[in-house]
């Protein structure tokens, strides 16, 4: 096998090269199919000239500032929104009823997966419905909920908090319920108790799925809580945003739009230290 | 005093008999190497020892097994969530956790204890799967291809840490094996499953440690891989 590979190769009549090519002439020419390295902070290259463009634009006086206002007048409107202590007291508004919302969701969304993924009588109860609730879109449920709950604060918390529920259980039940097979068989062998066999072997497989749902349902907290605070609020980005609308203030509205985005990054990033923390076994596998 | 002890064992699947009214005795310590063919009922005879198998049928027989009972699998299947100790003594009570590190150190792993399987290679896995098993201070090891999955150089190496193993801790052993070479090292005795029934049961008398170069080796070798019809007698 070797010495046919080691050994030259005569074709046809052609004598064998007598001399050795220079080694670099042997080495075959092959087209890079694959990405070239990436740069460091490339990414950033589409935005940095996203945000050029905008500020030519807006200098050249090219882009109407009714519509869109420069960049410099956004900083300067989030400034004097601090500085008055309008925007703190949005945010703060907008924080606790997302939080709230959030974490009761949770809870229950936790609370009911449990209930269902470990026993055969939670699952007849609970998948069910929550599987019918998940085919109907959360803000669907809104006038109906108004009906039930007026609009004020109630409301809002509860519509996070719905979206929250059926994220977590679908990600949460669905882990718990797809442990394999072979890690049942082990802690039958080895004879743990059922507390043992969910505590160690059910609860702990599960984690993975539970943060999963976690990420996801932090996403689809902050796209309700916008959404909600269109009705009818007192006090929020949402409204501050809204207002700015009736205005004719884009300045604010890209302030509040800024916060919403600044919120979202950071919730995903908390979670997914958290996700590290807790997953700690996963990192060799890049994650 | 037997440990193991079948007598018209069946198990079906389908409308064929995988185990046919098997019988099988074996004495307290023995070192039993069950061969057979692929489907020819290693694992299912395995799985219904180790009570995984919900089905099996005794007709007018018997299936006695001591009462603790440890298994190795194939693949280690050690939970990648739970640190290597806690793997080992998963199900134990605190005392039981000290003779993890012990376990551990014995297998040639000491100070592995806070490390996650994922960390570890193939062979060390099996390794703390050996120990999983092993702590228990099993009657009876029932082992399932356990070094199948490994690279032959490991295997080797396994089979001299499972020898010394099963010498320090004496319980019975009944492992299922594809390899007869493996079977002919570590055995006492060797069994070949077919058609559902032990087709050869004969004793290994070799003086350990055995090398395949042993005349007595190679003659068994022959007769193993005769009645597996890998070899057709002229």
């Amino acid at each position: 096998m070797t010495s046919t590979l080691t050994q030259p190769v005569e074709v046809g009549a052609c004598p064998p090269d007598p001399v050795d090519p220079p080694p670099t002439e042997g080495i075959r020419p092959l087209r890079r199919l694959g990405l070239r390295k990436a740069v460091p902070f490339s990414r950033m290259t589409g935005v940095v000239l996203l945000l050029a463009v905008w500020a030519l634009g807006s200098g050249a006086g090219w882009i109407d500032d009714r519509k869109l206002s420069a960049p410099w007048t956004v900083v300067t409107s989030a400034v004097e929104l601090v500085a008055e202590g309008t925007l703190q007291q949005h945010i703060l508004a907008s924080l606790s009823r997302a939080v709230l919302g959030f974490v009761i969701g949770c809870v229950i969304g936790t609370a009911l997966a449990l209930a269902s993924g470990l026993t055969r009588t939670g699952e007849a109860l609970i998948d069910g419905p929550v599987q019918f609730k998940r085919a109907i879109p959360t803000l669907g449920l809104i006038p109906l909920l108004i009906l039930w709950l007026g609009i004020g604060e109630t409301f809002k918390i509860t519509v996070i908090a719905l979206g929250t529920v059926v994220t977590i259980y679908i990600q949460t039940h669905n882990a718990l319920t797809a442990l394999e097979q072979r890690y049942v068989e082990l802690a039958e062998v080895l004879g743990l108790t059922r507390a043992q066999f969910v505590w160690k072997v059910v609860l702990r497989g599960a984690l993975p799925g539970f943060f999963l749902g976690l990420r996801l349902a932090v996403t689809g907290a902050w796209l309700t809580l916008i959404v909600v605070e269109s009705i009818n609020a007192v006090s929020g980005l949402g409204k501050m945003m809204f207002n700015a609308q009736n205005y004719g203030q884009p300045d604010v509205i890209l302030v509040g739009l800024l916060v919403y985005g600044v919120f979202g990054l950071a919730s995903d990033a908390g979670l997914r230290l958290l996700e590290r923390r807790a997953l700690t076994w996963r990192k060799t596998l890049g994650g | 005093m037997s440990a193991v002890r079948i007598r018209g064992l069946i198990r079906g699947f389908g409308d064929r008999n995988v185990l046919d009214g098997l019988d099988l005795e074996i004495p307290d310590g023995q070192f039993v190497a069950l061969l057979g063919r692929s489907g020819s009922g290693k694992s299912t005879l395995l799985r219904a020892l180790a009570g995984l198998d919900y089905d099996v049928e005794i007709r007018g027989g018997a299936l006695a097994v001591p009462e603790k009972v440890s298994v190795a699998f194939q693949d280690s299947r050690l939970l990648p969530w739970l640190r290597v100790l806690d793997n080992v003594t998963l199900g134990l009570d605190r005392q039981g956790r000290s003779r993890g590190s012990e376990m551990l150190a014995e297998v040639g792993l000491a100070g592995r204890e806070d490390a996650w399987p994922l960390e570890l290679s193939g062979g060390e896995q099996q390794r703390v799967a050996l120990a999983r098993a092993l702590v228990r201070e099993p009657q009876l090891l029932l082992a399932d291809e356990p070094f199948g999955a490994l690279d032959a150089l490991t295997r080797i190496r396994m089979h001299g840490l499972l020898d010394d193993l099963v010498r320090a801790h004496r319980p019975t052993v009944l492992l299922v094996t594809h390899d007869v070479d493996e079977a002919i090292v570590l055995a006492d005795r060797i069994v070949v499953l077919d058609e559902g029934r032990i087709a050869v049961d004969r004793h290994v008398d070799l003086d350990k440690p055995r090398s395949i170069t042993d005349p007595g080796f190679r003659d068994i070798r022959e007769d193993l891989l005769t009645a597996l019809g890998v070899i057709t007698q002229p």
